[in-house]
This record gives structure tokens, sequence and C-alpha cells, in this order.
């Protein structure tokens, strides 16, 4: 290389060691990966945002892991106070038309619809994440193919379609994790073949092309890593839109079990009615739950979002 | 830090008020939290009528002085310390109102990309004309202007561009309407950020010519930002060289360039290849080290790290201005001992470029099919390729050159009758299909490492999926084998387990560099590899393409417009026009003269930094569209030569006008030779 440095003079410290210090270049100094992640984590900690929505979400699933910690009923349960209570001293969120304990079964509801909502979004997110690469990487006619049934399953409304699919196999909880599934397939795939399509433009993929690989290498190890940042924003993103869903196909009756299991979605659909005569805390308090969980989801979903892209 | 100048010459004439003047501007911009310091302490004054560039590394603040002086800044930058001031009005204490005022009359800025730039669902017109109509113009009056503005750019029929989309426009085409637009409100004060990066030279030249005219014309102010040195040198009066957030030099270009008088300076300009420098005479220096991150604490003298010079003094002190000659200072210690920073090693064993052609592109043809249309990419190229040899392949964008690269490569296939040989051997169309001694025989660099890296693969990764791939080396092996080869480009083995996000422009094209040679290849195409970096890493770059060829024996297709650098590297040059090879010949014949009409007209577009007066050969219009060539000649329609009634008649055959020097044209030596016409010529000042 350039440079002999024969000036008498001492350089102090030089920064980089050995042969390479005549390298024209170093690695960018103080931005390192380390450093930078931990920035991201601090933005992500200190934010208001993420903390609200840890509390929230964390409360839930202890309630879903431990309810007993929680209360010393059982949500089938007849307690002393009677039915149709008002929220007070003896029971905190009153009691419904059974004289159960409405926030005992709150705290009930939540470990079905914590369990039923992650799992379907992860099914999801895996079928979705594939299908988008393969889509986005070979286009050609495999891609017009699959848009077109994607299309064709946006266009059908989702609660339409959910009765269809629940009517034609059953109402199982396979079944319900399968069609929340099935109804966010078409939008995570639409969002994935998008990045898989710029990443196919970029010259690293041309590059492994020229070298020979094979397709099935490109997608899963060149192209998938890239867009795992995305997946993770979508995953969380769409678990909001599963606790929900689920909730809607709950408060329909269509995900089976027992309209006397603590379930938000089944608890607001048996109570609402009583909101006429003003006995609205056994339905408005499982609806306020479902409102926490979902918004603490997104408030997780958007602080993460901010801190990656920080 | 404090930083008082005190070299700000007060105006003789109070009415004459600088157009702009920076004093002592320090800004930060607060990145995840942390405010980070770019700029300590800029101090700088354009008077009116004046052009004035600012040269640097990137990073080193230069655009970000741009979009300061028009305070725009982005949503995380923060003024510390420091006025700016236009016309004598104070821009750091404008109110919004005041301030949107100012830039809708007084100032304009053109950016880098004009595709960016204009908005891409309008009609040009529409967008011209609202630039009026900001100024108060009805839209009657306000369409009128936009036609005039059109026509002061030079643009060939105005009233058809001002019912066309920007997508229908070329590139230099749309940076006229940039500058059209700019000029609407006639600035006191133009601010150009870059405005000819990404042009092709020939484009380049005609945007300077413009921007060259309409100074003398408007007598308005210029800020000039750019990194290519050649063009501040023919565009500017005075230059500020800029670093680490500080001017550290500054003069009039002539002073600055012909005399520099501070080690940042002097290696920059030792960084280049100027004067017909070749790779036989001498390497480039690069600077060594890295310019400092922003935020970086620089508490004394900014270039410190990296000074070949620098003594215990530079360390202790903050380093005075010290004025050389009128207007021209430095901020430096050693003034003195300028001599002592070492000049560019001398190259002393010299290698010959081998006899037996390795890989040849023989009679090789492309179409494409675009809507129906016959598009020919590539007419009849016949190249060959010697042992250890470096073919430079010029020409403007849309010329061949990247379809050329893509089908040796086996990303298309070439037409019926064309092939690819491999020591006379015919290679297979597609990569796919080729068997791996031909994969591996040719490899490419491409332009930019950011596309052309995995960035979710640590650099080892991405070298041994390369060994493994293309040498079928294994295990252990193939580890030493990636360390070794990451050893040959200077990478360090802390290097290898980072990301490509976490290295720095140059070290990124050393992996792909890398990665290219893994399968040691015969043949490497370097598809402009160092257009996207600052020239001290280029001159690195360049030192180590020539370092691997000489011990490698490989062969290169060194593919790039900037002419200085392919001058440098090429042992002979081809040039491109519409998917033909025009001209083909020995570097050293190249430049000696007798060249096509349209090679001529490319050399003589390029901006040199040694600022001889050179006289230009405009290329008029722009490339036309490969789907319908002219009849003839193809460059018939551009060229200054041109015989009616022939060469838009015939094609001219290749004609050998001494050994390996051929070109196609009907012209005979002694008509090339003659001199032109003093009107086919633009006289630069």
């Amino acid at each position: 290389m350039s440079g002999t440095q024969e000036a008498g003079a001492p350089v102090p410290t030089p920064n980089e060691s050995g042969n390479v210090a005549q390298s024209a270049e170093t690695a960018v100094p103080g931005e390192g990966k380390k450093q930078i992640r931990k920035e991201q984590l601090r933005v992500l900690y200190t934010s208001p945002g993420f903390i609200i929505g840890v509390v929230i979400v964390g409360f839930w699933i202890i309630a879903s892991l431990l309810p007993g910690i929680l209360t010393s009923f059982d949500p089938k349960e007849f307690v002393e106070a009677g039915p149709r209570v008002k929220p007070g001293s003896e029971a905190w969120l009153g009691t419904d038309k059974n004289g159960w304990d409405v926030y005992t079964r709150v705290i009930y509801g939540a470990r079905k619809i914590l369990t039923i909502a992650p799992i379907s979004t992860a099914v999801a997110i895996v079928v979705g994440t594939f299908l988008g690469l393969v889509m986005g990487y070979y286009k050609g006619w495999v891609d017009e193919i699959l848009s077109r049934v994607i299309e064709a399953i946006l266009s059908i409304p989702i609660i339409l379609m959910a009765i269809v699919i629940i009517f034609t196999f059953g109402r199982s909880t396979t079944v319900i994790i399968g069609t929340i599934a099935v109804l966010f397939v078409p939008a995570i795939t639409r969002t994935i073949r998008s990045a898989a399509i710029a990443e196919s433009d970029l010259d690293y993929v041309m590059s492994a092309k020229m070298r020979g690989e094979s397709g099935f290498f490109i997608v899963t190890r060149e192209i998938l890593p890239n867009v795992t940042g995305l997946v993770v924003v979508e995953g969380t993103v769409r678990l909001g839109y599963a606790i929900f869903t689920y909730t809607t196909l709950a408060f329909l009756g269509f995900v089976g079990g027992n309209i006397t299991d603590a379930d938000w979605g089944i608890d607001v659909s048996q109570n609402y009615e009583q909101i006429a005569r003003e006995i609205w805390w056994p339905s408005i308090f499982p609806a306020a739950a479902i409102a926490s969980l979902v918004i603490g989801v997104n408030l997780i979903a958007d602080s993460i979002d901010k801190a990656v892209n920080s | 830090m404090t930083v008082t100048e005190s070299h700000t010459s007060e105006p003789a004439d109070p009415t004459d008020v600088p157009a702009l003047a920076i004093d002592g501007l320090e800004m930060s911009y607060v990145v995840r939290g942390n405010p980070r310091k770019i700029l300590r302490g800029v101090t700088f004054e354009v008077r009116q009528g004046e052009a004035y560039g600012l040269v640097g590394e990137s990073g080193c603040g230069k655009s970000t002085t741009a979009y300061a002086a028009l305070r725009y800044l982005p949503s995380n930058g923060v003024i510390d310390a420091g006025r700016v001031l236009s016309g004598g009005e104070e821009l750091t204490a404008m109110s919004a109102k005041e301030l949107r005022k100012f830039r809708a009359e007084r100032a304009s800025m053109v950016f880098q990309d004009p595709v960016q730039a204009v908005n891409p669902v309008l009609k040009i017109g529409t967008q011209v004309a609202e630039a009026f109509q900001v100024l108060g113009q009805s839209k009657a009056e306000a369409r009128v202007s936009a036609l005039a503005a059109l026509e002061r750019v030079h643009i060939a029929a105005p009233e058809s561009v001002m019912e066309r989309y920007p997508h229908q426009l070329s590139g230099g085409m749309l940076q006229r309407v940039v500058i059209a637009m700019g000029l609407a409100c006639d600035p006191t004060l133009l601010v150009l950020d870059e405005p000819t990066t990404g042009l092709d030279a020939t484009v380049e030249a005609e945007v300077l010519d413009l921007v060259r005219e309409l100074r003398s014309e408007l007598n308005s102010a210029i800020l000039l930002i750019a990194h290519n040195l050649g063009v501040i040198r023919t565009m500017c009066d005075r230059v500020g060289v800029m670093y680490a957030g500080r001017i550290v030099e500054e003069g009039t270009v002539a002073e600055v360039f012909d005399n520099p008088s501070h080690p940042y300076t002097k290696g920059l300009l030792n960084s280049i290849p100027r004067r017909g420098l070749r790779k036989t005479d001498s390497e480039l220096f690069s600077i060594p080290g890295a310019a400092p991150p922003i935020g970086a604490s620089l508490p004394t003298c900014t270039f410190i790290d990296r000074c070949p010079i620098a003594t215990d003094l530079c360390r202790t002190d903050v380093p005075p201005i010290v004025p050389r000659s009128d207007g021209h200072w430095t901020r430096c210690h050693h003034v003195d001992r300028m001599d002592e920073v070492p000049d560019p090693e001398k190259v002393t064993v010299k290698y010959d470029v081998g006899t037996e052609q390795v890989i040849g592109v023989e009679g090789v043809s492309k179409t494409f099919r675009q809507r129906g249309h016959d598009v020919p990419a590539l007419v009849g190229v016949n190249l060959g390729f010697a042992e250890g040899e470096t073919l430079g392949l010029v020409g403007e964008s849309g010329s061949g050159k990247s379809t050329l690269a893509k089908t040796m490569l086996g990303v298309h296939a070439p037409d019926e009758g064309g092939a690819i040989t491999l020591r006379g051997r015919t290679m297979a169309d597609k990569a796919t299909s080729r068997i791996d001694e031909s994969v591996r025989a040719i490899s490419m660099v491409f332009q930019n490492p950011d596309s052309a890296l995995n960035r979710a693969w640590t650099v080892r990764r991405i070298l041994h999926r390369s060994v493994v791939k293309l040498t079928g080396i294994k295990g252990a092996e193939a580890d030493r084998r990636v360390v070794e080869i990451a050893e040959g480009m200077q990478l360090s083995s802390r290097h290898l387990d980072m990301r490509p996000r976490q290295l720095s422009g140059g070290l990124k094209q050393r992996v792909a560099i890398a990665r290219a040679f893994a399968g040691d290849p015969e043949v490497v195409v370097c598809d402009e590899p160092t257009s996207a970096l600052d020239v001290s890493v280029q001159a690195a770059i360049l030192n180590l393409l020539a370092k691997l060829q000489n011990e490698q024996r490989s062969s290169y297709l060194f593919i790039s417009h900037d002419i200085g650098v392919v001058r440098y590297l090429a042992d002979r040059i081809a040039v491109m026009y519409l998917g033909r090879i025009m001209e083909i010949g020995a570097t050293k014949t190249m430049f000696e003269g007798v060249n096509h009409p349209y090679t001529e007209a490319l050399l003589s577009a390029v901006p040199s930094v040694d600022g001889v007066a050179e006289n230009r050969i405009p290329l008029t219009g722009s490339i036309p569209s490969p789907a319908n060539p002219p009849p003839g000649c193809v460059f018939h329609t551009r060229c200054h030569r041109a015989i009616a009634g022939l060469c838009e008649v015939t094609e001219p055959e290749m004609v050998e006008l001494s050994p390996g020097h051929s070109i196609k044209c009907h012209l005979t030596v002694e008509q090339l030779k003659e001199p032109l016409k003093a009107d086919a010529v633009a006289t630069l000042a």
C-alpha cells in the first residue's frame, strides 16, 4: 500500500492494529451493531407506549397462566353477593345475571384468547411468509395464480368467510385457529411478497444466481433473513387483529365450547342486552378487557416498529 | 468548543454584502436521543456573482452546510452556535413565514437526483408554472413564464416538454427542468448539491455549461457541492475544503488545487489519477484511516488521526489559520512541512499482459423483446481478454455496457450465432446450465456494495459460501481459504465477523471484490466499482485491483464512466454506443489522438482537475432509443463530423487504423485529424 510513514514526529494512537492500519478505510467506529442494538433497546424501554403496553399485556399473561393468584373465586362459582350486584366492595366488578363474579370471569377469560390468538397468528405468519417469498422471488405464473387466489379471499367479507369455514369444518379449537390463520394469510403474503420483490432486485440475489445457487437456497438463506424484521412487525400487528377477530367469532357464538365458559366474547354476547336495563357491568368489563389487550399489543407493536426504525 | 474566526474580510463597500455568509456554524444531529456534532464551526462567505465550491469526503458535512444555507434542516438537526446570513439578513433568526418568503423569492436549491425533485404525476409545465405562481403570478402568466424558463435552460421543443411527464424525460433534461424551476425567482443565492452526480459525462458537461452561462447572465451567487474535484475546478472561483465539519483550507481554485497547503487537500488531490497517470507509473495515494463519524470528539485538529505529518503539537493546540497568499489560507500547524506528505509510490515492477486469449466474446448480439418489438441491446460485439489484461469499457448510459457484462456472466443468453468462449471452448448460454469451471471463470464486482452484499450475512459467511460453491473446497480448508482471501484484500479477521452495514463503503467494496476472487476467476467484470466511493477510497480500491491483477493474472472488464479512472487502470479501451463497439484500442493510442468522433466527444466532456482549458465538443441530444436505431452509422444523428449522404445511409465497417486500434467510421485518418470548425466547439473559460 501507499504511504511510507517516514515523518519523524510520532503519530499518536493509531486506532488500528497491525497490517490493516494502512488500509484506507476502517469499520464505522462507534456505530457497532451492539451499540445500535443497545441504543434501540434504550429507546424501546424508555418509551411510555412500550411500558404501558407491557404492563397491560403482562397482566393478562399472568391472568391466563395463574388466574388463581388474582382471584379467589371460580368463574362458575355463585358468589355470596347474589346476581346483578353493582360493582363495589362485595364484588369488584359486580356480578352477572347468573350470580357469577364478573372480575373472576374476566380474569379466567384471558386464557383462551391468549392461547388461540398467538397460535393462529404464528400459523398465518409462517404460511404467509413462505407464500410471499415464493411469489416475490419466482414471480411469473406462480405469482399470477396465487395473487388471484389471494385477491379472491380478500374480496370475501371476513365474517362470511369465517362462517363458511366454521360451518363446514365444525367449531373445534383447531378449526378456529385455522380460520383466523386463513383470514390473515393474504395480507401477510402481500406484505412479504412486495418486500421479496424488492430484495430479488438487489445484486446479492443476482450474485447468488451467477454462482449457480438453487432457488430454494436463495429464498430461504439469502432473502428470508432480510425480511425477518418485517415479519416481526407484521406478526405483532396481526396479533392485535387476531384478538379482535377471535372475540368477534366468540361474540357471534362460533367458537364452540359452552356458553357458560369464561370467555370475553361470549360474556359480552350473553350480557349485552341487559345494558338496556342499566346492568352494564357484565358486558362492558369484558369488552374493556378486549380493548385493553388489543391496545396493549398495538402499543408494543408500534414501539418495536419505532425503535427498529430509529 | 468555541471557534472564533478572524479571517472574514469585511466587505469594503457596505452595499457589497455577501449573498451568503456562514459564521461559526455548529450543528448536531440527534440520533437515538444523543446529539452528535456534524458541523464544528463552519465559516465562509459567497459573494454576489461568485461561485464557491465545497469539497470533501462524504460525511464531512458538505450537504448539511448546503441545507443550513437555506435553513432546510431535518427534524433532528439542531443549530448549536453560529449564524447564517444572506444579503445581511439573519436566516437563523427568521420566523417560519419570513423563511418561506426568503426561499420563495431569493434562494433556490438544486438537488442531486432530479427524478426525486419533481412530482411524477404532474406535467412538467404545471410544475414549472407552479414555481412562478408562488411568486404571485396568475395561472396564465405563470405558463408564459414557465415556457420562457424552459427556453432559458435550452430545452429543445419546450412547448412539447411542458405537456410531458417527468418519466418521459432523460436525467439531463430533468435536471435542466429543475434548474429552470430554481431560477424562477431570479435567486440571489443558488445552492447546487451534487447537481451532476449520476449523470453521464456528456450530460454533466452540458448541465455545467448551462450553469456557467446562467451565472454570468444572472449575477447570482452559487454554492456548489461536488465530490468530483474536476467539476469544482472548472466551475468555481473559490473552493473550501471541508473535513469533519470544518473548513480546513480555502482559496481560489487555482491556488488550492495547484498549491495545496493542507495535508488533507494534498491527500485528496493525490488520490485521483491526474495528468494521464497510469497504473504502470505509480500507485494512487490513499489517505490512511477513515473520516471520523459524526459526533466524534475532535478537540484540536480534526484531521489529526489520518495526518502523515502530525506532531504532539497538533494534539494539544487547535491549529491556527495560516494565510498563504491573497485569500488563500489553511488550518494547519505545519504548512512548511507540506513536502513531507508522502507522494504515491512509484511502480517499479512491470507486469506484461499475456498473449493467449482467455475469454472471448464472439459475435454476440442480444435482442430483448419489449411489447412485441425487438430491441437490439447488443449488436455483433467482438472482444477478447488476454491473461492479466484490463479492458476498459466506456460509453453513455444506455449504450449496452451492463447488458454485455450480464450476457458474459450468463444472466442473459446471447442471440443465436454469438458465443462466449473460455480458452476457445464455447460456454453454455445461461449460468445455471454452465459447467462449474465456466461459472468459476467469470465473476462480477457490482457498482453498489450495499446492494451486492447480503445484509443479513457476516462477511465470513459471504466469502465462505462463494469458496464452497465455486471451488468445492469444504470444511476447515474452506475456513482457511476465507481468511487467506480476506487478508489479500487487507481485511482483518475482526471484519470477518461483521455484517456489511457495520463496514464503511470502501470495506464493503473490498468484501465484494474478495467474493469475486473467491473462485479464482479468469475474468472479473467490474461494473462501476468505485463510482459510489469517495476519491481516497476509490484510490485504495484501484490500487487493490491493480495489485490483485498482478498477483492472480486475472483479466478485468472495467466498466466506468470516469474516463480518468479508465485511463489509469485499463490496458485497452473499448467505446460502446447503442450496443456496438465504435472504437477499440490500446489506452495509450486512444489518448494520443485520431479517435472515432464519439470517443472524441466523450473525452472532451471530462472536467479536468488540472484546469487546462479545453475545447469541448458538445454531444447534442440524447442517445437514441435502441428500439429504433438510426439507419446507417448509428452515431450520425449526433456526429459533428458526419458526411451527408453517406453516414445516414451505410453502416461503416470496423477499420483497423493501426495494429490493435480499430474504429467503426467512414472517415479517413486525415479527415479525422482535421481541426473542428469553430462553431462545433464550445470554448471553456
